[in-house]
């Protein structure tokens, strides 16, 4: 299966020291929760992203186990208030062991 | 054509007390006091398969005194555990969003806990017009 590219927006890329960003993260995926029966009462196995995380320079800053509770195309909404200028690096872990990772740069004043 | 909750759907005690037994887990068997987190959610959702949920704690979120986890559960879903959210002092604030699958109406609680292992909670109830689990 090809890996959905993840979008990500940041409410902006520069702050002054101490500032919080807004970060919005969005990602293509089925979210097949394990719960649901195909056509012949079959259960569909379930294949979700269970984990995702945001890392500032190897810090884990917010991370989230996700349950088949979360809607398909998992979107994530949170606050980064990083101490300095440096690399935000985001992962998105499948059931399958997949990992979907994506990057944004942010500077600090 | 997916046929619902099928065999997998229980009566909702059995759900409330599955959401029960998280919540114990995550707290360590304290009860959550009511405050401090505010679990933000509609009051009727149409579509079960994409419900929008906040939730806010207050929090300086210093080295000190931080929220260290949120806990988020659903007690009318066939599996109660919704997610698990995870705050550091670098999140500067401990607020997250995401979109959350609800099976009917029910309760969905959030349960926050602090660094120095205090714990509280927030809880609204969703009318779901139209389930989501069956997708």
């Amino acid at each position: 299966m090809a890996t959905p590219r993840p979008r990500i927006r940041l409410d902006r890329n520069e702050i002054a020291a101490g500032e919080t960003i807004e970060v919005k993260t969005l990602v293509s995926h089925i979210m097949e929760s394990g719960q649901r029966r195909d056509g012949d009462g079959n259960v569909i196995p379930r294949k979700i992203i269970n984990t995702f995380k945001c890392e500032f320079e190897g810090q884990t800053v917010f991370s989230c186990d996700i349950e088949p509770a979360v809607s398909a195309n998992p979107y994530f909404q949170f606050m980064v208030k990083p101490p300095r200028s440096g690399t935000l690096t985001f992962t998105w872990i499948d059931d399958d062991g997949t990992e979907i990772t994506a990057t944004e740069d942010v500077v600090v004043n | 054509v997916a046929s619902g909750l099928g065999a997998g759907a229980r009566p909702a005690v059995a759900a409330t007390e599955d959401a029960n037994a998280l919540i114990m887990e995550f707290t360590g068997g304290a009860e959550p006091a009511m405050g401090r987190v505010t679990l933000d959610v509609p009051e009727i959702a149409e579509n079960g398969n994409t419900v929008p949920m906040d939730v806010f704690v207050e929090s300086p979120m210093t080295d000190e005194d931080h929220v260290t986890d949120v806990l988020i559960v659903a007690d009318g879903n066939p599996r109660a555990g919704v997610a698990t959210f995870h705050f550091s002092p670098m999140s500067g604030v401990a607020q997250a969003n995401t979109r959350i699958r609800l099976a009917g109406t029910q309760n969905v609680i959030a349960v926050a806990k602090m660094s120095d292992g205090s714990v509280f909670m927030d809880r609204k109830e969703v009318k779901v017009t139209i389930g989501g689990c069956g997708g």
